[in-house]
């Protein structure tokens, strides 16, 4: 901001919300200028969504004000928010599948006549607002069969379809690879630009410091501080978010065993989505698999594991048992998943953290087929207590915990599971820093007890700081093995983007 | 993440779930005991060893039914074919009383029973049929195979006395048909609370995949479901017989598969699948056939229970929406 500042758009003053009798946000008070991005940050739990949803009239608040460009304002519906110009771009794009692009920018808000659909002014209005806001996407293709980035694409325009000044973002990125989150980053920077005012809740510091003009740390439902993020790096904003310094953010690596057996080897795997994939995996290492979304490392993962069928190749673990038939199979024979998503293939939200854990072990709980409850509850609550799960009591429902702590009951399940190869397939997505380093302790104590682990990320760095070496994957097929010094960020990248041409693996 | 931050929300999350299950857990049971009572003081009749033997004589049938069908709504699925099975096993069991052992009838009309669930297992899992539209499907043949059976006759078993025996007997001054429900309940319900089978129900019907990555293995878990709903059906269907000793091929069969999942659903088991217990089903059951019951012990216009029911069903539906919103 140079000379004049601009007007304050959204000013927040004395915010507060509790859910019975616990408190979500207390006296949180900041303004946002007009066309400024302003970022939330805050652990899971800190209660930057709160706000976010407040904001966007998805939640009333308890006590406090907030205007909107001076006046005072109080949405009860995120419809009402609508009509006020405020709109709320959700982390998972609420879209028909089955309807056009167009139509679902339009959606509620068609040009009609009498009951009837204007389809031509619709499609001309489209036309309009995609070319005003920059955005090349096809109105008459159907929504569902856009990427993840594309459909939330179809959600900003259709809150500019609505003439909305302030837009809220929660976690817009979390979902996206790292060429649609660069994509993303370019339309908010576009919007901001063109005056519009956005707050961003994010996870990824880095994405804040470079997108966002100012910056507000939530630790416990208060505002710790606000700052422009000029101001800031990624350590003072942890150490505001946690209220201490993080130490280093990866543990050592403890390299494995020149000698190590092969615990887990891959052989010309082909399978929905990837070709002949063939690789060892050794005990006490962590084997990266890089690539872009959509290289074929989740098909990969599930493939290895028996979640989907094998069209040829063979999976064989270290004891000599062949898999690739079935999870029940593989998880008996010692492999084990983390799934991708904790919420569509990981968790049973309505069962408690402690059936959650013990769910893959179950069979070794009961006798005869009865379910021994004191055993299981003794072995569950050792396991997930190691694995630091924390929060509610563990016979509540798992949904009541928080990101980081999910997560953590799925490590617990597989820990119970007494497995010789762990995959884990995308283990820090949607979870705090604080609980991103557990879990890297997880996967390293893991290594280091002789397990051999195979660990797909998006995020480069979890890659390179935890991997003892690195295969990328380009369109199904392992295209690169990195090594050592050999793993950097650039040669990920170059793998993960060359064109064809290059030796294989 | 030392202090409340990171428990702050998962605790207020808790708290919203805690209130809402907490509702549905009583939901079922304040509304029975309050009618209960009521009944019990308006009707000199109602609160009378005979009229509650006479109401669970009367819903054994649909209490083995429901017990089981509570089973397979747990684990994801739906089974609208029991009551043509129940009606199939009927006539079946009736049809060889007439001319074999009494033994011989029953088994067979409770295997065909068990054989049919297994059809529904098999279409809805390995053919990967909506559960709905296949087990509709198959009410259909079922029910068309029982008009074959009898040629649209009613099969009459009043001289039948062995067979007779098996819902008639008085063990205990209750009766047989009695008996055998609540041993089938008490075996289905203990089946679903302390066994792993038990367990992996709620797992596939409260998230398919994530079970099946977690080692259960969905399919067989459902096809179990089915047989085990096939199997009551046809027992249902064989004590029903045995209790009033005829059975024909009626249409009404098949809407009885409505009534089962009202109770079922009254009760509070989730439509949606992975939540739900037999306890409560069996309450759910006895509360609309205390409405029935209420409606003629005070004699009140029959012309009204249907619409009654139909409010309970939807007020019943609309709790667990509303604390599946709130959770």
């Amino acid at each position: 901001m140079n000379g004049v500042s601009p007007p304050v758009y959204l000013a927040l003053s004395g915010l507060s919300k509790h859910f019975g009798g616990v408190r979500a946000l207390e006296d949180v008070s900041l303004s946002v200028p007009k066309g400024d991005v302003h970022a939330l940050v805050g652990e899971n739990g800190a209660g930057k969504s709160t706000l976010g949803r407040i904001v966007a009239g998805a939640l009333a608040p308890d006590g406090g004000e907030i205007r909107l460009d001076g006046r005072e304002v109080a949405f009860r519906s995120p419809r009402e928010a609508l009509v006020h110009g405020v709109a709320a771009i959700a982390q998972e794009p609420s879209i028909v599948p089955h309807l056009t692009v167009a139509q679902n920018v339009f959606l509620g808000a068609e040009p009609r006549n009498g009951g009837f659909i204007r389809r031509r002014r619709l499609d001309r209005a489209y036309a309009d607002l995609a070319e005003s806001a920059g955005f090349e996407l096809p109105g008459g293709m159907s929504a569902g069969r856009l990427r993840t980035s594309e459909q939330q694409k179809i959600e900003i325009l259709r809150a500019l379809s609505r003439n909305a000044q302030l837009i809220v973002m929660d976690e817009p990125t979390a979902a996206l690879g790292a060429q649609e989150t660069a994509h993303l980053h370019d339309v908010v920077r576009r919007l901001a630009a063109a005056g519009k005012t956005i707050v961003l809740i994010s996870h990824f510091l880095g994405e804040v410091l470079e997108l966002a003009d100012a910056v507000t740390v939530l630790r416990d439902g208060r505002v710790v501080k606000t700052a422009p993020t000029a101001d800031e790096t990624e350590a003072s904003l942890v150490v505001a978010m946690l209220g201490r310094p993080l130490t280093s953010t990866f543990p050592p690596k403890q390299a494995p065993g020149a000698n190590a057996r092969v615990v887990l080897s891959v052989r010309g795997l082909s399978a929905p989505g990837v070709e002949s994939a063939s690789f060892d995996l050794q005990a006490g290492e962590i084997l990266g698999l890089a690539g872009l979304v959509g290289a074929g490392r989740t098909e990969l993962a599930r493939a290895i594991f028996g979640a989907t069928r094998v069209a040829s190749g063979e999976v064989v673990l270290g004891s000599g048992t062949a898999l690739g038939r079935s999870p029940s199979r593989s998880l008996r024979a010692g492999l084990a998943l983390i799934p991708e998503s904790r919420k569509d293939d990981g968790l049973l939200y309505l069962r408690s953290s402690l059936e959650n854990a013990t769910l893959s072990r179950l069979g070794a709980l009961s006798t005869a087929g009865v379910v021994r409850r004191r055993r299981e509850r003794r072995a569950g609550h050792d396991v997930l207590e190691r694995c630091g799960v924390r929060g509610a009591s563990f016979s509540a429902p798992v949904s009541a915990l928080s990101g980081g702590n999910q997560q953590k009951v799925l490590l617990a399940r597989v820990l119970l599971c007494e497995p010789n190869v762990v995959i884990a397939d995308e283990p820090t997505r949607g979870v705090d820093v604080g609980a991103k380093r557990a879990i890297y302790d997880f996967l390293t104590g893991l290594a280091e007890e002789g397990l051999g682990v195979l660990l797909i990320s998006s995020e480069l760095e979890e890659v390179i700081g935890l991997s003892h070496r690195v295969l990328v994957m380009r369109r199904g097929r392992l295209v690169r093995e990195l090594a050592g010094e050999a793993i950097t960020e650039d040669a990920i990248l170059a793998a993960a983007f060359a064109d064809a041409q290059e030796a294989t693996v | 993440m030392t202090t409340g931050a990171d428990a702050s929300s998962p605790r207020a999350a808790l708290r919203r779930v805690d209130w809402a299950s907490r509702l549905r857990g009583v939901g079922i049971l304040l509304p029975f005991t309050i009618l209960f009572v009521v009944l019990s003081l308006t009707s000199s009749s109602f609160f009378t060893k005979a009229n509650m033997l006479n109401i669970l004589d009367q819903q054994s049938a649909t209490l083995i039914i429901a017990a089981a069908g509570t089973l397979v709504l747990i684990a994801g699925g739906i089974d609208l074919s029991v009551g043509a099975i129940y009606g199939f096993a009927g006539v079946t069991s009736a049809h060889f009383a007439l001319n074999s052992s009494a033994g011989t009838a029953i088994l067979l009309g409770v295997g065909a029973g068990l054989l049919i669930g297994l059809a529904n297992g098999v279409v809805t899992t390995v053919f990967r049929i909506n559960a709905l539209i296949g087990t509709l499907a198959m009410s259909f043949i079922v029910g068309g195979c029982s008009a074959l059976i009898t040629k649209g006759n009613l099969l009459v078993l009043f001289d039948k006395e062995g067979f007779g025996k098996l819902a008639r007997t008085e063990f205990a001054t209750v009766t047989t048909s009695i008996w055998l429900m609540v041993g089938a309940v008490v075996v289905i319900g203990l089946l679903l609370s302390t066994t792993t089978v038990g367990r992996y129900m709620y797992a596939a019907g409260g998230n398919a995949e994530a079970a099946r990555l977690a080692g259960v293995r969905v399919d067989a878990v459902r096809m179990l479901t089915f047989a085990i709903s096939g199997t009551a059906a046809g027992l249902a269907g064989v004590i029903d017989t045995s209790r009033v000793l005829s059975a024909q091929a009626s249409p009404n069969d098949t809407a009885l598969a409505f009534t089962v999942l009202a109770g079922i659903v009254v009760g509070g088991t989730s439509i949606m699948g992975g939540e739900g217990a037999v306890w409560r089903t069996v309450v759910g059951v006895l509360f609309i056939a205390l409405v029935g019951n209420g409606y003629l012990l005070l004699q009140f216009d029959p012309l009204y229970e249907q619409i009654t029911m139909g409010a309970l069903l939807l007020a019943a539906v609309g709790l667990d929406a509303l604390s599946r919103r709130r959770g």
